[in-house]
């Protein structure tokens, strides 16, 4: 399954809601104000770390560069997509679901 | 693949419209179909041809009616949720006594089982909201 | 027209009133009812509140609209999946939420719970298995 996320952690659960309903092996793709979660020193590092081991994450470029948050800033393991890997990602796994 | 898109939100105060933009676009450009794009909730303030954003800002509405009409888009505007927001086109004025219509080129009105239609029709359905 | 039978799962994650996502996600399963698929409702997070008992918005000047859950059996929507942890999280029980029920067509039209409290594993697992799934 995709899992989408797309609100900053210290604004919404939604973050920690996919990660307790996500089957492991999923790919999570974090877009618009999600970015936030995927860069590191922040209070939920360490969770999106251990997610990365279970599952495949994405990091939606645009998102992250409209944030000026640049690579070196994104977490370790967390891949950077553009829209086309977005719309493949959609059409590689069987199901969508966007925590919203 | 068919790709079914659900746009939650309205322009500019959620970045929703503009990320279900550039998945759309995106699809388009690697040869997916579109089956259609549905405005609900505050996504029917999509559909207004009245809006005059900013000069040097993205105009939303008017990019969605382009897209449109480049693609043969079918973009459905909730009617539920467009008499709630005060979205018309000029038979719903008409019926429910209005003495305006406002609705965006390109856009129809259209009511929920359009969005369970797409759900079904489509492969994947793509969800931007809040 | 639509053909095919899929699993819908609309995802419920938000309180009703405070915004209207709960009243507008509910008149979406309503209708699709009408399209003869498979049709679920999970509720997550504040969606539990969604069936809490006892709703009077009088005071507030809005329309109550608990009511129509009660409908939902009808339209043959009869799996209501709450999720335990979210239930917990905010001190409820199943005696806290709706009584909502179906009759099952398949069992002399015995009355059955609509409403079946998993964990987040088993819904994890639901969810995996839905083709649509929505959320508002």
């Amino acid at each position: 399954m995709l899992h989408t996320i797309n609100k900053s952690p210290f604004e919404r659960n939604s973050l920690d809601t996919c990660l307790r309903l996500a089957k492991p092996g999923s790919d999570l793709l974090f877009v618009e104000d999600g970015v936030y979660a995927v860069t590191v020193g922040t209070a939920v590092q360490d969770n999106v770390k251990k997610a990365t081991e279970e599952h495949v994450l994405y990091a939606l470029g645009p998102d992250l560069a409209a944030r000026g948050i640049t690579e070196d800033q994104v977490i370790d393991g967390v891949n950077i997509v553009d829209y086309g890997d977005f719309v493949d990602l959609a059409a590689k796994n069987d199901r969508v679901q966007a925590w919203l | 693949m068919k790709f079914g898109i659900l746009v939650n939100e309205g322009p500019y105060t959620h970045q929703a419209s503009d990320t279900a933009f550039k998945f759309t676009e995106a699809a388009l450009q690697k040869g997916h179909e579109i089956v259609r794009v549905f405005f609900y909730h505050d996504g029917v303030n999509n559909g207004t041809r009245l809006t005059t954003p900013p000069q040097d800002d993205r105009n939303i509405v008017n990019r969605w009616s382009e897209l449109g009409a480049a693609h043969d888009l079918d973009l459905v505007v909730c009617v539920a949720a467009a008499q709630r927001r005060g979205i018309a086109d000029a038979d719903e004025a008409k019926r429910n006594g209005k003495d305006a219509d406002n609705i965006a080129p390109g856009f129809r009105i259209s009511g929920l089982g359009q969005l369970v239609e797409a759900g079904i029709l489509a492969d994947r359905l793509m969800i931007f909201g809040d | 027209m639509a053909n095919g039978n899929k699993k819908f799962m609309y995802v419920n994650r938000r309180a009703p009133y405070g915004t209207i996502y709960a009243l507008e996600g509910l008149e979406v399963v309503l209708i699709g009812a009408a399209f003869d698929q498979d049709v679920s409702m999970a509720f997550v997070d504040d969606g539990v509140y969604q069936l809490k008992k006892g709703q009077d918005t009088g005071a507030t000047g809005m329309k109550n609209f608990s009511p129509a859950y009660r409908a939902l059996g009808d339209y043959d929507v009869t799996k209501l999946y709450v999720e335990k942890e979210s239930l917990d999280q905010r001190g409820l029980t199943a005696d806290d939420l709706l009584d909502l029920t179906y009759e099952d067509e398949d069992d002399d039209y015995a009355e059955k719970p609509s409403v079946r409290i998993v964990s987040g594993e088993e819904l994890a697992g639901i969810l995996d298995e839905q083709d649509v799934i929505f959320n508002f």
